[in-house]
């Protein structure tokens, strides 16, 4: 699993990556009641707005981590957007999708450096 | 701005793990452990302890009740003469243009008034008072907090600590002794389920917040749960559902003017704006504060506009306060709109997001008041 600066995982899965946030931005956010997700086959651009999360207080975005094409929406959230708080980094992905330039994943960082990194 | 001020019970919050924000130019809890949603249910539930220290404190006296309440009255358009000893009421100061420039509530102490007024308005409201009331002197209480205890079990928590709390009715005010404190309380708060608002002196203040969390059923609430908790009691935030432009009429606050003061009544007037006000409450006004209930998931927050239609349409609203209900289990929220879409069940969309969505008219509260009358 590769993490981003934007508290994103990113997990490779049968040639595609799974897309979701980490347990730390899970607990920044508090209780999520609303997720938005993109329509599967959007084609996006890295840092592009995908996902909308509300949690009780504030709206917030999801960037796409990298250039690509949404395949799956994780649709189970929409009707359960508490999932994201209970298993953010499980059952609560938001998307799949196929990467067009997997250079754009060397800068993320493992476990260890994520840890660091919200020290 | 300069430095944040901080609370008498700012040691506590850090101490109970509360995500501190600047509020009004306080750091203030936000939250503690359990979360905005948690803290929510928990205050329906059982009793929500909140630090509400930021607000202003002030006791008006003067030579007679006569002369103080005569004198407040000359700046809110409330019956504040007929009002009891040991009890509470909910006004606002108008401007000449009959917007409100803030709300309070006050109390009766004898031949003094307590006016509690916002964080946020409370320098322009002293200085107002100060330059506006004859001959009452103004005694602002900076070394008072105030905390209040809402929520269904506050009155056999407050009860058990003093037995006087358990005959306080809704709105009545009561000087207490909790734990060996010497507090003034009113059975009154803001998130509308049965509380108290207690003032107590600042040095006492961590003392008494800490023998109130002893209590069983008694949780600590922040800033986040207190706003979701208004939102469903369908009361004002200043601010945001009514500001210096927003008149009470059209802010929905008529039946917080008394006969006295409307025409007709025996105290007619006499307040700033009071042509306007009269006027908007014998004709009525161009648009009105309405609960909006979002018929799809998504939250419609400050700001979203509200349409007549699906697609173009006008423009007729736009949404003051809104969020999540957690009580509700949905989003809900209010606004101001065309009084001719005022109606509850009218069919209104609102653009979030670039989206219209669908919202309709609803009565407030979204939660039924649970006050001890």
């Amino acid at each position: 699993m590769k993490f981003t600066e934007e508290h994103e995982w990113l997990r490779e899965e049968d040639g595609e990556m799974v897309v979701g946030i980490t347990i730390h931005a899970a607990e920044q956010l508090g209780d999520v009641v609303f997720v938005e997700l993109p329509d599967e086959g959007t084609t996006v651009s890295k840092d592009d707005e995908v996902v909308v999360i509300e949690s009780v207080k504030a709206a917030s975005d999801i960037l796409a981590p990298v250039d690509g094409e949404i395949t799956e929406v994780n649709e189970a959230l929409t009707d359960n957007p508490g999932m994201v708080n209970e298993d953010p980094q499980g059952e609560a992905w938001f998307f799949r999708m196929k990467i067009t330039d997997a250079s754009q994943m060397d800068g993320f960082m493992d476990e260890a450096a994520y840890r660091k990194f919200i020290e | 701005m300069g430095e944040l001020a901080r609370t008498p019970l700012h040691a506590l919050h850090v101490e109970l793990g509360a995500k501190m924000v600047p509020f009004a130019g306080y750091e203030m809890p936000v939250q503690y452990g359990v979360g905005v949603m948690g803290e929510h249910l928990h205050t329906r539930a059982r009793a929500g302890l909140f630090d509400v220290s930021h607000m202003g404190q002030v006791i008006l006296s003067g030579a007679s009740w006569e002369a103080v309440a005569l004198a407040f009255e000359a700046l809110v358009p409330v019956d504040v003469l007929g009002l009891g000893d040991g009890r509470q009421r909910y006004g606002f100061f108008t401007n000449e243009a009959g917007g409100i420039e803030d709300d309070l509530m006050f109390a009766r102490r004898g031949q003094d008034l307590l006016v509690v007024v916002n964080a946020a308005c409370k320098a322009a409201d002293i200085d107002h008072m100060r330059a506006n009331l004859k001959g009452v002197s103004i005694d602002v209480l900076e070394d008072r907090a105030l905390l209040a205890l809402q929520g269904p079990a506050a009155g056999d928590v407050l009860a058990g600590l003093d037995a006087r709390a358990g005959a306080m009715r809704f709105m009545d005010v009561a000087d207490l002794t909790l734990g060996g404190i010497a507090v003034w309380a009113s059975r009154s708060g803001y998130t509308g389920e049965d509380g108290f608002e207690i003032s107590v002196p600042a040095d006492q203040a961590d003392a008494l917040a800490r023998l109130l969390l002893e209590q069983e059923d008694v949780m600590p609430i922040g800033l986040g749960a207190r706003d979701s908790l208004r939102l469903e009691a369908g009361l004002c935030l200043y601010g945001n559902d009514i500001d210096s432009g927003t008149d009470p009429v059209s802010a929905g606050l008529r039946w917080a003017i008394q006969k006295a003061r409307r025409a007709g009544g025996a105290r007619e007037g006499g307040f700033p704006g009071a042509e306007t006000v009269l006027e908007r409450l014998a004709n009525g006004t161009d648009t009105l504060r309405v609960g909006l209930l979002p018929q799809g998931r998504a939250p419609m927050r400050e700001g979203v506009q509200i349409f007549d239609a699906e697609t173009d349409g006008a423009v007729v609203g736009r949404v003051t306060s809104g969020g999540f209900g957690p009580t509700v289990g949905g989003p809900v929220a209010m606004g101001h709109v065309q009084s001719t879409h005022a109606v509850t069940g009218t069919a209104l969309w609102g653009e979030v997001r670039g989206k219209r969505l669908p919202v309709r008219i609803a009565d407030l509260p979204f939660v039924a008041a649970n006050f001890k009358r």
